[in-house]
């Protein structure tokens, strides 16, 4: 097993690490989707870190808890954590985005382990985590899923298809995380297509609702609990988040979501966390 | 007997042994024959709604667990969840099975909406995918066991009218093995799925002609059997293929690709000719498309013709 952090302040420090790892990742492969990355650094590194039973020696231990990535565009963050927490080595993170590497450009459960669904094509992880949590109940096993969508994800009908049955099969082993920067690919979300009123649509679609600040270490750490004790319905976490969190170029410019990251703004960036993360 | 209901029989008995299979249906359940697993197991019967991209990746996420899931509803209605087959399923190579029921032309009176002639088109382009067409119930059941059997992502295909049995209860279904049915050595035709045994008829037809007709059935599509292809492509030297589906990317277009590599013969394809469908009688629909046992005897006369100025 890892050593979870229990701190807030171990947590925070490790989120900076974490935003660190993405942005050099980033770099090397000149990739885009930085702003999409840095929104959900916090809430995965909790998870990780914190909050899911898991073990990193032994990826297919049947009674770990599950975490499904479905937009998939935000596997950097993943990857970072993954591998900061002992599911293959780090040097594995320069290879991302490389051919014949493991860490394909959107997951892929089939080559990296630790990631347990293959996502990137946006609408699709939030059903297969209902199926994981029809079969947890089925084998009687309290293992539970997290699946992290995005607010432009959430334009796809088959999130709303997944949301209805997770509800008609009461399924309580089952939270998603919903990463609501306000930002999609091209437009602010409001412009692109309205999604808002988004709690109440959770609501009457029959999920608890938890609202919370996505960056503040101590809310989402009690949201995850609060979602444990609700029985006989699924929760939603919608996490007020901020695009391109913690690198004040990047944070909320939609254009982030797209652009590739060079050396030049990778050193610019990581020198800005660097001293973000002396001052704690 | 309907394919359907030799495969939901075959599924309860299939789900006795192994706990691990399950049923997912978008409320297509008498349709697609797996009423009968609803009232012997009604805990590992999920109603998904009619919403079937959503049941596409629930059932994912389950054969991500241990679980053997089989997909239900009708062919066409698959069409619609394809990037959720082809990412959460075939991509990962996960173990769930896709039963698409009536497909083709013949599914009848509801029309061209209700008709898919593409889907194993589409299915046999996916990566990782195994694409299964059964001749008759006897079959359908088989497969259905060696797909349990089969790891990995498999799309298998029924057609809705009653089908007279082809097979006796000795033969054995193999993924990736097209079992000859005639011997014969002046042509081959090459059926799947409901024309298998218009090509019986047909090959009876020619008989009386003269004409040695071998038959085989192509009951996996994807992998095709090349060996049993070519070596009827080397002693034939003429092939007609049948299948009530689009001749583009169906088994005509399977078998082009084997024999165009690897022993170019004569050729005739048998099949919907790159149109939709329209309501009717089943019978009048094959007439009206050209999927007649004689319509398969004039496709072979004519390939006979073309194989002798080859």
């Amino acid at each position: 097993m890892f050593t979870s952090l229990n701190s807030i302040k171990d947590l925070e420090k490790k989120t900076y690490e974490i935003r660190e790892s993405v942005i050099r990742m980033l770099a090397n492969a000149n990739a885009w989707h930085a702003g999409s990355n840095l929104s959900i650094v916090d809430i995965l590194t909790v998870l990780y870190f914190s909050f899911m039973r898991h073990d990193p020696k032994n990826p297919e231990w049947k009674d770990r808890d599950r975490f499904i990535l479905s937009k998939g565009h935000g596997c950097a963050t993943l990857y970072a954590v993954l591998a900061q927490i002992g599911y293959f080595p780090k040097e594995e993170l320069m290879n991302y985005r490389k051919s014949c590497g493991m860490l394909e450009g959107h997951p892929n459960m089939a080559t990296t382990p630790g990631v347990e669904m293959s996502t990137g094509c946006l609408g699709q992880g939030l059903s297969a985590g209902v199926g994981m949590a029809l079969a947890g109940e089925l084998d009687k096993k309290t293992f539970r899923i997290f699946v992290l969508i995005g607010d432009g994800e959430s334009q796809e009908g088959q999130i709303w298809e997944a949301a209805m049955a997770a509800a008609h099969y009461k399924l309580d082993n089952l939270v998603c995380i919903l990463d609501y920067n306000k930002c999609q690919s091209g437009w602010r979300i409001e412009d692109a297509m309205r999604i808002e009123p988004l709690t109440l649509k959770w609501h009457s679609f029959g999920w608890y609702v938890i609202e919370i600040d996505g960056h503040n270490i101590q809310e989402i750490l009690d949201a995850f609990g609060n979602a444990s004790d609700v029985k006989g319905k699924p929760t939603v976490i919608v996490a007020h988040t901020i695009k391109g969190k913690g690198v004040s170029f990047m944070e909320d410019v939609v254009e982030w979501h797209a652009r590739p990251v060079t050396q030049e703004d990778g050193e610019r960036a990581l020198e800005e966390l660097a001293y973000k993360k002396s001052k704690l | 007997m309907k394919m359907r209901d030799a495969y939901g029989k075959a599924l309860v008995e299939i789900a006795k042994e192994n706990k691990d299979v399950v049923v997912l249906e978008a409320d297509m359940y008498r349709g697609c024959g797996v009423k009968l697993f609803y009232e012997e197991f009604p805990e590992r019967f999920f109603t998904m709604g009619i919403a079937e991209q959503n049941m596409v990746g629930v059932a994912a996420g389950l054969a991500a667990s241990g679980k053997i899931p089989f997909v239900n509803t009708f062919a066409c209605f698959f069409l619609r969840a394809i990037d959720q087959i082809r990412v959460a399923v075939a991509y990962p190579a996960l173990n769930v099975k896709i039963v698409g029921g009536h497909g083709g032309i013949s599914t009848g009176p509801d029309g061209a909406t209700h008709q898919p002639v593409e889907d194993i088109a589409v299915m046999r382009a996916i990566p990782n995918m195994t694409v299964i067409v059964p001749a008759d119930p006897t079959e359908a059941a088989q497969a259905t066991r060696e797909c349990v059997k089969h790891p990995g992502p498999v799309y298998m295909r029924f057609t809705r009218p009653d089908i007279e049995s082809i097979f006796d209860e000795n033969y054995r279904f193999k993924v990736g093995k097209a079992p000859l049915l005639r011997q014969g050595s002046d042509v081959t035709i090459m059926a799947t799925g409901i024309m298998v045994s218009f090509a019986l008829i047909a090959s009876d037809l020619l008989a009386r002609e003269g004409l040695g007709v071998r038959v085989l059935s192509c009951s996996t599509i994807k992998p095709i059997d090349k060996k049993m292809i070519i070596q009827a492509a080397e002693e034939t030297r003429a092939i007609v293929t049948a299948e009530d589906h689009n001749i583009l990317g169906g088994l005509g277009s399977a078998v082009a690709e084997v024999i165009g590599e690897g022993c170019p013969v004569a050729l005739e394809r048998v099949g919907v000719r790159d149109c939709f469908g329209q309501s009717g009688k089943t019978k009048e629909l094959q007439r009206i498309y050209r999927l007649t046992a004689q319509d398969i005897a004039k496709a072979v006369r004519k390939v006979v013709k073309k194989k002798r100025k080859c």
